[in-house]
């Protein structure tokens, strides 16, 4: 395999390529968006209670049901739909609760943004103080190599890694890693990074009141010798992960690095109704980079307004994977080889480089 | 020294909105509350230099459009994260159907 020499990738956030981002002027560049009227934007970015409430009541129903089954009918294999979704509900359906009440926009209300950052926090074993300072850079720094502490294909592709995160094992170990590091008391030097000092106590807070319910559950375990607190609490972040994996993967993957134009690094592809609901609209994924301020229950309607100046979208998660998986087997030979959609004749040609620089 | 200087009439501005005013080598928001009342801070985010004026405005908050950090627009002080650094704020008045702001 032949992979070129200068164009090797330091995804640290405190290597060569960091200096290089900033020399460049892709850290903190300014970022293409579509002209959209004011009053129309403000009419998306507006709050409501109401939808997050509905989705929130019927996700704990939901969990409440599947769980009790999974408990009555253990020991048959009545009890494995069960399983199956309550793991989902939980292991998936948490990534983007949090993602969504970590922007604040889930709900009007900001306690109730806050309550359900901070169960899908633990659900999804993410520190969720740090987590937040993470989230925030992601946004500022989209795939920008050195500066991006989410960039979850990294060139060149660790295949084996990638199809592991399915089975959920490699992505829950490097969670919990993360989060008896920082019970310990420590960051990493990328946490120390985009986490500011002020917040570094709390984070570590944070993750000792995480630890101790695992420990409790564990301990649980033991006594009872059963594996149900397990399969309640911790598993589904395990057995339940997939739907996050396969929707998650599919947001930038085999797409570019170091542009400012989230039309060329992050996509849009229409899903069935069941994946919006559990990926609360994260589908529309160039939308949300674009515009972060728009709610989820309004995403459907920002594409709406937004489509004539993007690439057309997947047509669905299986057409997104027909795209992703060539382009990311290339960038094994050819690191510098991402996917360019043609853009509609109504769009605005693509932001070339930084302009901050 | 500090002046009165005219923004624009009232009605350009629709009530709970912002918009962006630059003035002698500065940026500033400028925003029209619910009850008609006018109040102005720096125009740029606290954490990054984004435009404040491309957000949203609900009650006396203002949220940032890059990372939905808030601020109270009558005060400046910091209210989430991820802006732990307060806006600094202007004097602002509503005269003969213009804002003024004092800077
Ligand atoms: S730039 Fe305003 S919250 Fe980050």
């Amino acid at each position: 395999m032949t992979v070129t020499a200068d164009s090797a990738r330091d995804y640290s956030l405190t290597g060569v390529d960091t200096e290089r981002a900033k020399a460049e002027g892709l850290a903190n560049a300014d970022w293409y968006h579509t002209d959209v009227p004011r009053k129309v934007m403000k009419e998306l970015m507006q709050r409501r209670d109401g939808p997050a409430i509905r989705d929130t009541a019927l996700w704990f129903a939901l969990l409440g049901l599947t769980a009790w089954g999974g408990v009555a009918f253990w020991g048959s294999w009545s009890c494995v739909p069960f399983w199956f979704a309550y793991g989902v509900l939980y292991g998936s359906a948490c990534d983007s609760r949090w993602h969504e009440c970590g922007h604040g926009t889930a709900f009007r209300t900001q306690w109730m943004n806050d309550l359900v950052y901070h169960i899908a926090s633990f659900q999804v074993v993410r520190n969720p103080v740090s987590w937040r300072w993470s989230h925030a850079r992601h946004h500022t720094d989209t795939i920008i190599v050195g500066r991006d502490p989410e960039i979850a294909c990294m060139r060149p592709p660790n295949v084996v890694k990638l199809l592991a995160a399915y089975a959920g094992v490699y992505g829950m170990w490097e969670s919990l890693v993360g989060l008896v590091k920082n019970a310990l008391g420590q960051l990493t030097d990328g946490e120390k990074d985009y986490i500011p000092q002020t917040e570094w106590a709390k984070a570590i807070l944070a993750a000792r009141l995480h630890m101790a319910v695992y420990a409790a559950t564990l301990v649980a375990a033991v006594a009872w010798q059963s594996w149900i607190p397990l399969m309640l609490i911790g598993g589904p972040r395990i057995y339940g992960a997939w739907h996050m994996i396969m929707t998650g993967l599919i947001q930038h993957c085999g797409l570019a690095e170091n542009v400012t134009d989230h039309r060329l690094n992050s996509r849009t592809v229409y899903m069935n109704p069941v994946s919006r609901w559990l990926y609360w609209n994260m589908n529309y994924h160039v939308e949300h980079h674009m515009f972060p301020m728009v709610p989820y229950h309004a995403l459907p309607r920002l594409h709406e307004v937004l489509k004539h100046d993007l690439p057309v979208p997947n047509s669905s998660i299986w057409d997104a994977y027909r795209e992703a998986i060539p382009a990311v087997l290339r960038q094994a030979r050819d690191l510098n080889y991402a996917v360019r959609k043609p853009l509609p004749p109504t769009a605005r040609p693509y932001q070339e480089g930084a302009t901050n620089g | 020294m500090a002046e009165w200087t005219r923004v624009c009439p009232v009605d350009d501005i629709d009530p709970e909105d912002v918009i962006r005013f630059d003035h002698a080598g500065r940026t500033y928001a400028v925003y029209r509350a619910e009850d008609g009342t006018a109040f102005a801070t720096d125009g740029l985010c606290t954490h990054e230099n984004v435009h404040l004026a491309d957000g949203l405005v609900m009650g006396d908050q203002i949220e940032c459009p890059k990372h939905n950090g808030r601020f109270n627009i009558k005060t400046g002080q910091a209210l989430r994260a991820p802006v732990c650094i307060n806006l600094k704020t202007w004097p602002a008045r509503v005269v003969d159907g213009h804002i003024e702001i004092e800077v």
